[in-house]
């Protein structure tokens, strides 16, 4: 089971999976800490905080998982454990 | 739809089907609009609304009947993503996200953000810690895989408490929500609307399992999405000549910011009890924001109904698609309801705050004889009435002031349509919407309550060897016993069970979370370590979430939070005279001692907070001092992970 390719794959797949546990942390939590800073700015009429609450941080999510569905594929394949 | 018996015939035509049901639908409400013209009455509107639309829901139900086990439990894994996407949108958006989410965000502005932020991001976690693993392995519950992973018996028992935890009092919520939906719209009384809803759920849930669940929940998908965009687009337009709301409320903010103000200087509303919508921070402190949306998102990621969504799709690239698929449907609901909120707040402060009590709005009227709509304390059912009531409020001039006004959340949602001036067919159209919402939520948490006892508890445990037949007729049995407990549970309008509905996240996260995710990412995990863990995990959770609610006066004392109000209140209690008073005081003490029944301040609905660190904690601890799993077991868990060589666990007799 453990040969080299698996290994890689494995490591390969663990990586994004931190990236994107990164990626999540700082759109559900740290740029919320900033709230008061960001509606300084005001775009459309949205204060900036506001607004990546309401709406920028949930298109962040939808966007990273359509990325994220197609870049562990693309590692699969790579490695040759994707299915046929 | 006669192709739906044959499935891969009917998967090759989705596309077909499902254009020529939006195309249906619209036709209906088209024609439904051309007789309200014509004279049809509203009351009439209502009842083809509700009825047809369950019908409808109940024929593809009917059409998805199935004997075939995997079938029954997963849909045969042969949903698409873009489908499967669409059901999982439908199983997650509730009754409550529907109707009473832009209400909450009316009523709490940006810290209401929370719950958009929670109930979208925990997708990511799905995405990518559980759920391709989760249909590697091929489970047809979550205990299954616990089971699988951790030894047996035990492990899933575990997992069977945690479903039913989280899950029961959920339904409950849904069934109480169709009941109100459907008396409020067609005026039959709520007992009644609660077991009409149940039929309709029965219908949809009973005969094809998984397999109905899925194709009804698409149906009901666009119906609830068609039915939430609708009127605020609509409205959009009509404010700002732009039919986008999500970008023209940015508008609404900043006159809604300027109205607050001047709402200040004239004396309509103080600062202590209006909060301004853009200001954070207002309702909850940063710590129970963030907390809040951490119990959510995991949450999210370990509640069983969700889970088991994506069990169904063909293989696990398609079930990772899926997951992005689902959370753009469920995007589109929610960030709509930001803006609703926002048009709703404008409305209020432009033409109902600072009004005369003569020249209220209608739709205040029309929501106040439903007792939705409170003017200085009485339901606003007639201008004498609130006008006699508010002469005896003190300060009140015969102006309506911020104080004065109380609206319930679910009003935001379904006044939208009267507010801009819509015919009556699309308050209708909100009302099948809000329907669909709680009818697929509900057949989904049905099902995966029902599939624990038939597949778990029965198949599993009691009789391993029950031929096929039996096994779907235990599964249609114990379906019908859950729905009709659950609607009778519901029928009794037990408000303690509504609100322990938010209790669901943090009882799912602290109990599935840890077990799920370290089984598959962490090998080392043991069979001692998991069970040490969800124990460990659940019980501390729970003991938060009742102690806090139920027993707040021995919490405050036995963990020396007591304050000197605490102790007076207490007093009061053991002084007061007779039964009256002692009850009154006993509130009130009882009231108090909950506002300071806290952990490090943390609020009750935010539980797993403690819950989930505990839960890692001791399954970390636990796991390092027992033996490593054996080498069949880590070969089980590269074969989890790998996507490629189909699922794990196999079906005997399919």
């Amino acid at each position: 089971m453990a040969s080299g390719n698996d290994v890689a794959w494995w490591g390969k797949t663990r990586g994004l999976m931190i990236t994107m546990l990164v990626i999540w942390a700082i759109f559900s939590f740290f740029i919320h800490f900033f709230v008061n800073s960001l509606n300084e700015i005001v775009v459309f009429g949205f204060p900036l905080g506001f607004y990546m609450a309401a709406q920028g941080s949930l298109i962040v999510f939808v966007v990273m998982l359509f990325w994220f569905a197609r870049r562990q594929d693309a590692i699969d394949r790579e490695h040759g454990v994707a299915e046929d | 739809m006669a192709s739906r018996h044959d499935g891969s015939d009917f998967t090759s035509n989705l596309g077909k089907v499902y254009g020529l049901y939006t195309g249906g639908f619209a036709a209906f409400v088209i024609l439904l609009a051309i007789l309200e013209q014509l004279g049809l009455p509203n009351r009439i509107i209502g009842y083809l609304f509700v009825f047809f639309t369950i019908a409808v829901y109940a024929g593809i139900g009917i059409l998805s009947r199935t004997m075939q086990v995997s079938e029954y439990y997963v849909a045969g894994r042969r949903v698409p993503a873009f489908y499967n996407g669409m059901a999982t949108g439908a199983d997650w958006m509730s009754g409550a996200s529907f109707v009473g989410m832009a209400g909450t965000l009316y009523a709490l502005g940006y810290d209401g953000l929370a719950f958009v932020l929670g109930w979208t991001g925990g997708y990511v976690l799905v995405a990518v810690l559980v759920a391709p693993y989760l249909r590697k392995f091929g489970a047809y519950t979550v205990p299954d895989f616990l089971a699988a992973r951790y030894g047996g018996n035990f492990a899933r028992l575990l997992g069977i408490i945690v479903l039913f935890c989280c899950s029961f009092t959920y339904v409950v919520a849904q069934i109480y929500a169709t009941g109100i939906i459907a008396s409020r719209f067609i005026g039959i009384s709520f007992e009644v609307a609660v077991f009409v809803g149940l039929l309709g759920i029965l219908l949809c849930s009973m005969l094809g399992g998984m397999r109905a669940v899925t194709w009804t929940q698409v149906a009901q998908y666009i119906v609830l999405i068609v039915a939430y965009l609708i009127p605020v687009i609509w409205l959009s337009a009509q404010k700002y000549g732009v039919p986008v709301p999500q970008l023209m409320y940015g508008h609404a903010l900043q006159d809604i910011a300027s109205l607050e103000q001047q709402m200040l200087q004239n004396g309509l509303a103080t600062g202590e009890k209006l909060k301004s919508h853009i200001t954070p921070f207002t309702t909850y402190n940063p710590l129970n924001f963030f907390g809040l949306i951490l119990c959510l998102m995991i949450g999210t990621a370990s509640l069983p109904h969700i889970l088991m969504r994506y069990f169904t799709t063909p293989s696990v690239r398609e079930a990772r698609k899926s997951v992005a698929w689902s959370l753009l449907f469920i995007f589109l609901l929610y960030f709509t309801a930001p803006a609703y909120a926002a048009f709703a707040k404008l409305e209020v402060y432009q033409n109902v705050i600072g009004a005369s009590l003569d020249a209220l709005p209608q739709w205040i009227y029309t929501y106040g004889q439903l007792g939705l709509v409170k003017v200085c304390g009485v339901n606003a059912e007639a201008v004498e009435a609130i006008k006699t009531a508010c002469a005896g409020v003190e300060g009140n001039t015969g102006l309506l002031r911020f104080p004065d006004l109380s609206i319930n959340n679910d009003v935001i949602v379904i006044s939208t349509p009267e507010i801009a001036g819509l015919p009556y067919v699309i308050a209708g159209l909100v009302a099948a919407g809000g329907l669909a919402a709680s009818l697929s939520t509900a057949d989904g948490l049905l099902l995966a309550i029902a599939n624990a006892l038939s597949h778990d508890i029965y198949y599993k445990m009691v009789d391993p060897n029950a031929p096929t037949g039996r096994r779907l007729l235990i599964a249609r049995v114990l379906l019908i016993i859950v729905a009709v407990f659950a609607a009778w549970v519901a029928s009794t309008r037990p408000a303690d069970i509504l609100s322990m509905v938010a209790w669901a996240f943090s009882l799912a996260a602290a109990g599935n979370f840890p077990a799920l995710v370290l089984g598959v990412w962490w090998k080392r995990t043991t069979t001692a370590g998991a069970v040490a863990g969800i124990i460990a995990g659940f019980a501390v959770t729970a003991y938060y979430l009742v102690a806090t609610r139920y027993y707040a006066p021995g919490f405050v004392e036995m963990w020396g939070l007591a304050t000197d109000k605490f102790e007076t209140l207490k007093a009061a209690v053991a002084a007061a005279g007779d039964e009256t008073a002692r009850a009154a005081a006993s509130a009130a003490f009882d009231k108090y001692a909950q506002s300071i029944a806290k952990w490090g301040g943390v609020n009750n609905i935010s539980a797993a907070l403690f819950g989930l660190p505990v839960g890692f904690i001791v399954m970390v601890l636990v796991s390092l001092v027992t033996p490593a799993p054996s080498k069949e077991m880590q070969d089980f868990i590269d074969e989890i992970r790998r996507p490629a060589g189909g699922v794990v666990m196999k079906e005997k007799a399919a």
